[in-house]
């Protein structure tokens, strides 16, 4: 059974999405414990993976036993191990959050939704997991796909969203089947490993450069780096809920897992190619942290306010792998996890006051502390954490990333990362001002029957996840020290 | 001699705890809900005579090291600097926790709740400030106490508490950016933030980088130490009830800032270093600026919390000044100017929250006579008074004293000068609010009526205590001894 783990990971949200429709007919709590039910699956299979790979290193599954390099093969270490625990993880929260938002709908607007969301939960762990980088594109697909079609959910301006998400999507992963078609045509194989060592002696010519330049651009638009954001900021104000936490949360870090995977594994990170690269990566990754943060401080509505502070995020961890050294990709691979737990706490709270409350502009959130005090109080952890304050797990984020700065003697970044924090502060203590200092200057109207604020499946992936923000920057030693630093490669010790 | 201990933890957990139960307990049982408060305060006072004379037999106590990064712990120590402050604010919040109840219950203020808990956070941050065994530390209490204060600034919920709330978190936030700036670069540099006594620097180093992670340091620090021009917050925040202007904006918060400093200079850079550098004098030079001109701002304010809140500035930068003069005589004044200016500042917040309760009066000018209606009161302000212009037996006299003798000492003539005239200028402008008190009549004041007992104990003890320290600065907890230990170890680089 635990040789198969690797597997197991993948194939449970992949049959539960096929599954989802029949369930669906027959009854809709059913489906609900069994979506929750694949992704917990998943979590215990990744956490099992995660242990094994901390003790032997790396963990090799051929799938259908074809030998690689012809077969697919998955390798697992302990950086793709912590990132399918976070995947699985933030999934499950978000599979009992989404509750709420169907509850209500027929059963086939639940077949669908369910189906797809665990498509986009396999395509997001097959990513993840493969040792194979055509096999990463066909996920790659997969979830993407998925996400158009759940985009197109959110209504009329959803679907123009995820009109205008695909075009741009489309080409992102395009560009990524170019690269791969490049290095195929090079090296004459798709395994990752073996990729490594035959890219080695020809890693300065053109071809090589051409397809990492097409494999910067292709990952860029999916983690929508700057200038390559556009589509992320309608993408996840018009999605359901749920669906933007997960995107915010998950779906743009995956590009991220990818690229660390590409440059510092399989590209030589201390070649000059990808030394200009990261560089340029440095450049995008300040101006995104300082364009997104401003744009965030403009928006008047919560939910556009918090993608473009994702454009910021996402600024935050490319500044990282930027810096390249030991600390920036601590600082990167930290902010990962931290940003998930914050950004899909913040976006699962936007989805509570919608619903308690039917507001969705911040000048409307007067009094809402009065109304939803516990949600407020998660809000307020996880504001704090946006800004930095120690000890939540933002303070660390930041004293990784300037350390590694300082490390390389990049002046500049940490200049950045100061200024931002300060702009961070600015737009959520503006929400802080409104929330607990105003008084309500209307009544609510409410969108559910709860005996409290919210209802419990609402709670408690929001408590969980403030809380676990606090966890993380507390016992970020733990994390840092026994998992992330030892899964880096030893280029970098 | 050092032993692992949890003794240092209990003084930032029972505040903590408190904040918790107050919040728990909230609006409806406000009875029990500021015994927490009291039974809190108490117990801190309780493990400070606890500790006391095991520190001063040489006994430093210590937490494990628990480790937040690589290479940086978290951990507390019990160090006679450390426990001067600790102490201080220890002592000083049970005196405002009474003042601060009859106070709130005699305004009727709303959100009571937050109020209290919020001011048991703050305690509990500056305990931890005051027991940090290095700047990281150091610095998440530090961030801490700056969020947990802007409840208590905003208290009043309107739009003028709000705006000076904005432009309190706009200053802290930012210095304390610049401030993480210059730990990691410290870190980078030295690999170690741990504060060691004479300074864990050593003598060595790029001067440059040095010059810059000091000044970055200090930026952080002058905010919350109201050096000018980092100070405009401090008169803006005087929009919070009095009690919090008395012990947060008076004591804690602004002591932090200062004690931060303190630990800056003789804990990371130690003297000899810093005298080699050179950079102090500058920050002599800023802080003998902004006594001087803070005596004269504070002289053309109306409003009396607004002329304390000058004068705080003014006299925080005698502290900064004897920091700054870097040798052991200034730096003792400078470590028990803390506790007694703290005493007599107090003494004076404490006085016109009396007389706001009681009249509704702010404007000085409309004070005429007032010490006809609040003999007691108004008392104790003039003792205050004299005690900031360094009157002989007061507790301003014994810091001011070792001040003077300090920039003798450091041959630094011009900064007597300072000392004097700022003393000249704060007879003015507090010494005279006192005369017009007694001697001059107005209807309003025709009957005495003091203000309600629980507010007016609190003023008697501060303003008493004030003298006694004066007399005999080891009276209670032995604050000369802490500083002189704290002063000479510095000084002497003696490892702890």
């Amino acid at each position: 059974m635990i040789k198969h783990a690797p597997a197991f990971i993948v194939i449970i949200p992949l049959s539960m999405a096929l599954l989802a429709p029949i369930m669906a007919k027959l009854s809709k709590a059913l489906l609900r414990t069994f979506v929750v039910s694949a992704f917990i699956g998943s979590m215990i299979f990744s956490s099992l993976v995660l242990f094994e790979t901390l003790e032997s290193g790396r963990i090799f599954y051929e799938f259908g036993a074809w030998e690689a390099p012809f077969g697919i093969e998955y390798v697992m270490d302990p950086l793709n191990s912590i990132f399918a625990v976070l995947v699985s993880f933030i999934a499950t929260t978000v599979a009992v959050y989404s509750r709420e938002f169907f509850r209500e709908e027929g059963w086939l607007k639940n077949a669908v939704y369910y189906s797809l969301l665990c498509l986009i939960v396999t395509g997001s762990l097959g990513m993840v997991v493969t040792g194979d980088a055509f096999n990463l594109y066909v996920f790659l697909e997969i979830s993407s796909l998925s996400t158009y079609a759940l985009i197109a959910l959110g209504g009329q301006r959803g679907t123009v969203a995820s009109f205008k998400y695909l075009q741009i999507g489309t080409v992102g992963a395009s560009f990524y089947l170019l690269s791969i078609g490049y290095i195929y045509a090079i090296t004459g194989t798709l395994n990752m490993i073996d990729m490594a060592e035959r890219l080695q002696p020809v890693i300065t010519s053109p071809a090589v450069l051409i397809a990492i330049l097409l494999m910067f651009v292709g990952l860029g638009i999916k983690m929508a780096l700057f200038p390559l954001h556009i589509w992320l900021p309608d993408a996840h104000s018009y999605a359901p809920y749920p669906l933007s936490a997960y995107m915010s949360g998950i779906l743009i870090k995956i590009p991220v897992y990818v690229m660390i995977r590409f440059m510092f594994y399989i590209f030589n990170p201390t070649s000059e190619v990808i030394q200009s690269v990261l560089n340029v990566v440095g450049i995008l990754a300040s101006i995104a942290i300082l364009f997104g943060s401003i744009m965030a401080i403009a928006q008047s509505e919560y939910k556009r306010m918090l993608a473009y502070s994702s454009v910021a995020g996402i600024g935050y961890i490319a500044l990282g792998i930027s810096i390249g050294n030991i600390y920036g990709l601590v600082g990167a691979v930290f902010h990962v996890l931290n940003h998930a737990f914050m950004k899909v706490a913040l976006f699962f709270i936007a989805g509570g006051i919608y619903l308690r409350c039917g507001e969705k502009k911040i000048e409307n959130f007067k009094g809402l502390f009065k109304e939803m005090p516990v949600s407020m109080y998660a809000f307020l952890i996880l504001a704090f954490s946006m800004v930095g304050i120690p000890p939540t797990a933002g303070f660390f984020s930041k004293w990784y990333l300037i350390n590694g700065a300082i490390m390389e003697g990049l002046w500049l970044f940490p200049i950045v990362i100061i200024i931002s924090s300060i702009l961070n502060a600015v737009y959520f203590f503006r929400i802080i001002e409104n929330i607990f200092l105003k008084p309500a200057d209307k009544s609510f109207e409410s969108h559910v029957k709860s005996k409290y604020e919210l209802p419990f499946s609402l709670l408690i992936p929001i408590s969980l996840l403030s809380i676990g923000v606090l966890v993380l920057g507390i016992m970020n030693f733990e994390l840092v020290a026994n998992v992330i630093i030892s899964s880096f490669p030893e280029v970098l010790n | 001699m050092s032993e692992v201990s949890l003794m240092p933890l209990y003084f930032v957990v029972i505040p903590g705890m408190a904040a918790l139960l107050i919040m728990i307990t909230g609006e409806k049982k406000p009875n029990i809900r500021e015994t927490w408060t009291i039974i809190a305060s108490i117990s801190n006072v309780a493990l400070v005579f606890y500790v006391l004379p095991r520190l001063l037999a040489g006994d430093l106590m210590q937490t494990a090291r628990y480790s937040l990064v690589p290479n940086v712990d978290f951990f507390l120590k019990i160090d006679a600097a450390g426990m001067l402050f600790a102490s201080l604010a220890s002592i000083l919040w049970v005196a405002t926790s009474f003042y601060g109840i009859g106070y709130m219950r005699a305004e009727k203020k709303k959100n009571q709740t937050g109020f209290f808990a919020s001011f048991a956070v703050c305690i509990s941050a500056v305990m931890g400030i005051s027991f940090s065994g290095n700047l990281l530390t150091f610095f998440i209490f530090y961030e801490i106490l700056t969020i947990a204060t802007y409840p208590l600034v905003v208290h009043s919920r309107n739009e003028e508490s709000i705006n000076s709330g904005r432009k309190y978190l706009a200053y802290t936030l930012i210095s304390g950016q610049v401030f993480l700036f210059g730990i990691i670069w410290l870190y980078h540099l030295t690999g170690t933030t741990d504060f060691v006594p004479g300074g864990s620097i050593g003598t060595s180093g790029n001067p440059i980088s040095l010059t810059i992670i000091f000044i970055l340091l200090i930026l952080g620090s002058a905010v919350k130490a109201g050096i000018m021009p980092f100070h405009g917050w401090l008169p803006a925040a005087m929009i919070a009830p009095t009690p919090v202007s008395a012990l947060l904006h008076a004591v804690a918060v602004v002591k932090a800032g200062v004690f931060s400093i303190v630990r800056i200079v003789g804990f990371i850079f130690g003297f000899d270093l810093l005298n080699t550098l050179g950079i102090v004098d500058y920050l002599a030079w800023l802080a003998a600026f902004t006594i001087i001109v803070a005596s004269i701002i504070a002289l053309r304010q109306d409003n009396l919390k607004r002329r304390l809140a000058f004068s705080t500035i003014g006299q925080l930068s005698y502290i900064v000044l004897g920091v700054a003069l870097a040798n052991e005589q200034a730096f003792l004044g400078g470590l028990f100017h803390i506790a007694a200016h703290a005493f007599m500042k107090i003494t004076l917040f404490f006085c016109a929250g009396a007389i706001f309760v009681n009249t509704g009066f702010k404007y000085i000018s409309e004070m005429h006579g007032i010490g006809r209606k609040m003999p007691i009161t108004m008392a104790m302000f003039g003792i205050a008074s004299l005690g900031i212009s360094g009157m002989p037996f007061t507790v301003g006299f014994i810091s001011k004293w070792n001040l003077v003798m300090g920039s003798i000492a450091g041959g630094k003539i011009f900064y007597v000068i300072v000392f004097v005239a700022s003393a000249m200028l704060s007879a003015t402008y507090l010494f005279t609010i006192f005369v017009m008190a007694f001697y001059e009549k107005n209807d309003n004041f025709t009957e005495y009526g003091e203000v309600r007992e629980d507010m007016l104990i609190p003023i008697i003890f501060t303003g008493i205590m004030s003298i006694i320290l004066g007399i005999n600065p080891n009276f209670l907890v032995k604050f000369y001894d802490l500083a002189i230990i704290s002063a000479e170890i510095v000084s002497k680089g003696i490892g702890g």
